[in-house]
């Protein structure tokens, strides 16, 4: 008789070899370490060229952003990620392939409902609860302040 | 035909095989079984605009080529069985629609290659075909853009993931005198243990590929040891390991005499496919190829052919169901 669900669960536990976290623990570490210690020099880049705190706050991201789309068409963003992991992703750098990757891979279903349609489709959960959990946060912030 | 046993049919005349065509991508023309392929493609949109079309093309090639090899014209084929992982098996009817041959649209997932080459073999047996075709394709791009994420979505596979395989495999078979025949065929049930990570679909068709293969067994009187080999699907390295874990448990031991097509496919080691290849053109391309080649050469005599499909579609793992697996098996002789 075949095990039930339970010890069959058990079973393939024992028999799928785990992720190598070490490795990729340290892999995200210093790919994500790497991308900030850019975004540091892209902070000094532009506040060297006389740019306002507020400029250079919108320009590090924007940089980042547009080298991680250039990246992803160039094919190359899904290669360092398959070793980065966490690496890659946890940084804006990720929201910058999520959102460009579906629209290269979609497009050959049309510019509207391709392109448009599936553009969000892996950004738009971290859209949706990023946008919520900051009204909330904004609503919670308000209240204490004013108490 | 008659059945014997519970579930077996056997073939009183049996049909064969008269011919078989495989067509592969890239990767699949790299890995150990490059020389068995009839054609292969290093475009991975195959000359097309996009990744559905170039999987119909593998399947139409592969068919054009089956034909060609058996100097066969359409006329000839009365039947097409055809299947593959595409959302309303587009990669199937937009293969064959030029073909003018009654088309018989199939979905097993990965184990469709076994299930079309039975059915065909049942029509040809009952005299509602004189010939049957069989094909059966899946490509990587396509597959990945439906039921994972896209091509340069950076993410990480785990080790229990399995690499789509881009390939198609054809196979005619009617009533004659040459080439290997099907005595018999093995349709088999849903078994679910309730694995629900689409990452290890090797564990959740191992029992489906235990239950059929025990089901023959009794049916037919017959152990691993009176079979030279015993190919399965696209268990993997992880859904290979759990079969004999299974298998075991009824004191049925193939690990000797066991190959899987997934595994025979890549090098696991230089390929970074993780647990194996998978898909319907994985055990399609392997029969059409590899093992037909082995039957004709006579170093293969009398073998069980198994493809193992995983049943979900990415809606039901979305909400939560687990992985229903399935598994039809051939037997093919050469005599």
């Amino acid at each position: 008789m075949f095990p039930d669900k339970k010890e069959y669960e058990k079973m393939i536990g024992v028999q799928s070899p785990p992720s190598p976290k070490g490795k990729d623990f340290v892999w995200a570490f210093c790919v994500g370490g790497l991308i900030c210690v850019i975004g540091q020099l892209l902070f000094a880049f532009y506040e060297m060229l006389g740019l306002s705190e507020k400029a250079v706050r919108m320009a590090v991201p924007c940089t980042l952003i547009f080298a991680a789309a250039l990246l992803t068409g160039l094919q190359l963003f899904d290669k360092i990620a398959k070793h980065a992991g966490a690496g890659t992703l946890v940084p804006i750098t990720g929201f910058g392939n999520a959102v460009v990757s579906p629209a290269i891979e979609f497009k050959s279903e049309g510019q509207v409902l391709g392109l448009g349609a599936k553009m969000f489709s892996i950004a738009g959960p971290v859209l949706v609860f990023g946008i919520t959990s900051s009204v909330i946060y904004g609503v919670l912030l308000m209240i204490f302040q004013g108490l | 035909m008659k059945r014997i046993g519970k579930r077996t049919l056997s073939f009183a005349n049996p049909p064969r095989i008269f011919s078989y065509a495989s067509v592969v991508g890239k990767k699949e023309h790299e890995g150990p079984l490059a020389a068995e392929f009839d054609l292969y493609t290093t475009d991975r949109f195959y000359g097309e605009e996009t990744f559905e079309k170039a999987e119909s093309k593998l399947q139409k090639t592969a068919m054009q080529t089956a034909l060609k090899k058996a100097r066969m014209t359409n006329e000839d084929v009365d039947h097409i069985f055809a299947g593959d992982l595409l959302n309303q098996c587009i990669g199937s009817s937009f293969g064959v629609r030029e073909f003018g041959i009654p088309f018989i649209g199939l979905y097993g997932a990965c184990s469709t290659m076994a299930l079309s080459v039975g059915l065909a073999c049942l029509f040809t047996d009952s005299g509602a075909s004189r010939h049957a075709m069989a094909v059966t394709s899946s490509h990587f791009c396509s597959a990945e853009r439906q039921y994972r994420f896209p091509l340069n979505y950076g993410c990480q596979r785990p080790p229990t993931s399995q690499w789509t395989v881009t390939g198609a495999g054809a196979l005619i078979v009617g009533q004659g005198e040459i080439g290997a025949c099907v005595p018999s065929v093995t349709f088999g049930e849903i078994q679910d243990l309730g694995i629900k990570d689409m990452n290890n679909m090797g564990a959740a068709m191992a029992p489906a590929a235990a239950s059929t293969l025990l089901h023959f067994f009794e049916d037919t009187a017959t152990g691993p040891e009176d079979y030279d080999l015993i190919f399965t699907g696209d268990l993997g390295s992880v859904g290979s390991q759990s079969l004999y874990i299974l298998l075991d448990r009824e004191g049925v031991d193939i690990r000797c005499r066991h190959s899987d097509c997934g595994l025979m496919i890549f090098d696991r080691e230089k390929q970074d496919v993780h647990a194996g290849g998978s898909g319907c053109g994985c055990s399609a391309a392997v029969l059409c190829s590899y093992i037909m080649h082995r039957l004709e050469e006579k170093k293969l005599r009398n073998i069980l052919f198994m493809s193992t499909g995983a049943l979900m579609s990415p809606t039901s793992a979305f909400q939560g169901e687990s992985i229903p697996g399935i598994a039809h098996l051939l037997q093919i002789k050469s005599d």
